[in-house]
């Protein structure tokens, strides 16, 4: 294995198109160290991003909207003083992964890039609206983070193609997000369903929404029809259960040891109504 | 390729190692520099037995590279007593019989004193969620809260 730290993103791109074999880059490294120590991806090229400038950074923009840079740390995120009140769901989803320890080398684009259809942090991003600055050979592009996965363990990112920047939009108001999931156990444990709600309202009444559902199909799902279910509603139980038929209509999960294909079904319905009120009241200002 | 060499700080000590890129830093930890605290319980990030903090931040040192700790501050368990004089939290972990094998002790202690430092006045939960990446199989982690519960209320009143 041939390990790199480059100093930017052009030249990781670079190292990475002229790679062969297995090439994977290393942010915080608690899914590639994993996986690389149980054998099962021995990377031949490993390119570790840390060493490039700003990769820390995480950075209020003048309109509101926030860059993260890549290897930005979950208790980074946690830990700062204002991105949680911006977006207390996309800190609170990345919150809930792994340890304390895990929490001090784990990222945001590693948590999508690793294409888990599990991972917590990705429909909290979803609905959130995020998307990522990706650097390759021809160039950069902006993609929507619901574009990037394609399956389990597998992104559109193509040869020589890498993230380089998470871009989360500006809070705005009267909005809020919310991230919820059912685990067998009450804390460090892989989603059986998660859901990231987003939500801004005019009054009592929901303008935008944004419902992402996790761990229900082979990629997390942007799912409009929840979105429709509540749009032009003041959340009442009529639109809540709209919601919730819809969640489960858009579910498409596997069946394994951690939860049914019904179980999992239901608890997505269970769940959106959850994180609907939290995102609700949030973005009336109220602590939820 | 061959070995790469590596230069970083060990419990204030500059030291260099030579590594393969895909030996963790537990590994040259362990087996490179002899610093035998850190343990490899799962080798995957889930147990915090080879818990250290590099630039001051509680990580596993297993799921770590031993390239990635050029130039960084590593802090492991044989750098919390002073000398001959051990540390309020290793006199406590005594005092309470908070350990039975010891295997998890030493992750316990990193894990612990990195919460005292963020965070001197903890409540019994928030120390509970801070270690609860620290597995113990023998104690049922009661007399390991205590004593870290009581270490920082004798802390407190020592400062």
């Amino acid at each position: 294995m041939n390990y790199h730290s480059p100093a930017s993103f052009a030249e990781a791109s670079a190292l990475a198109a002229n790679a062969t074999g297995i090439t994977r880059f290393l942010a915080g490294g608690t899914d590639v160290l994993v996986q690389l120590r149980s054998e099962l991806v021995t990377p031949d090229t490993l390119i570790d991003i840390k060493k490039i400038n700003g990769v820390h950074d995480i950075t209020r923009n003048a309109d509101g909207s926030w860059t993260l840079g890549v290897a930005t740390t979950g208790a980074e995120m946690s830990e700062h003083p204002e991105l949680g009140k911006d977006w207390p769901g996309v800190v609170e989803a990345m919150d809930l992964i792994g340890s304390t320890q895990v929490q001090g080398r784990a990222t945001l684009t590693g948590n999508l890039c690793n294409g888990s259809p599990a991972a917590d942090s990705v429909p909290a991003m979803v609905a959130a609206g995020v998307t990522v600055t990706v650097t390759g050979p021809d160039g950069m592009r902006e993609v929507a983070v619901e574009d990037i996965p394609t399956g389990p363990g597998k992104t559109s990112l193509t040869k020589g193609e890498v993230v380089s920047a998470v871009n989360i939009p500006a809070r705005g108001d009267n909005a809020g997000d919310a991230y919820l999931r059912f685990i067998p156990r009450t804390e460090m444990d892989i989603a059986v369903v998660g859901v990231g709600v987003d939500l801004r309202l005019d009054g009592d009444t929901i303008t935008e929404a944004r419902v992402a559902l996790g761990a229900v199909a082979p990629t997390v799902l942007l799912v409009e029809d929840c979105a429709k279910a509540i749009l032009g509603s003041t959340l009442d139980d009529a639109a809540l259960d709209a919601l919730a038929a819809a969640a489960s209509a858009a579910c498409n999960p596997i069946d394994d040891k951690r939860g049914t294909i019904e179980f999992r079904t239901e608890v997505a319905g269970v769940l959106a109504k959850r994180a609907a009120k939290i995102a609700y009241a949030r973005a009336k200002g109220e602590n939820a | 390729m061959s070995k790469l060499h590596v230069s970083t700080t060990v419990n204030g000590d500059a030291v260099e190692y030579l590594c393969d890129p895909r030996e963790t830093l537990l590994d040259c930890l362990r087996d490179k520099l002899n610093l035998t605290g850190a343990k490899e319980g799962c080798g995957t990030g889930d147990c915090g037995a080879c818990s250290v903090t590099v630039d001051g931040r509680l990580v596993c040192s297993c799921l770590m590279l031993g390239v990635e700790a050029e130039g960084k501050q590593i802090a492991t368990v044989e750098g919390i007593a002073e000398g001959d004089v051990l540390h309020p939290l290793q006199q406590k972990m005594i005092e309470y019989a908070a350990l039975q094998c010891g295997i998890c002790t030493p992750g316990i202690l990193v894990a612990a004193k990195s919460l005292l430092e963020k965070n001197p006045n903890p409540t019994e939960e928030e120390t509970r969620y801070w270690l609860a990446g620290n597995l113990c199989r023998c104690t049922g982690y009661d007399k390991i809260i205590r004593a870290v519960m009581d270490t920082a209320a004798e802390l407190r009143e020592a400062s």
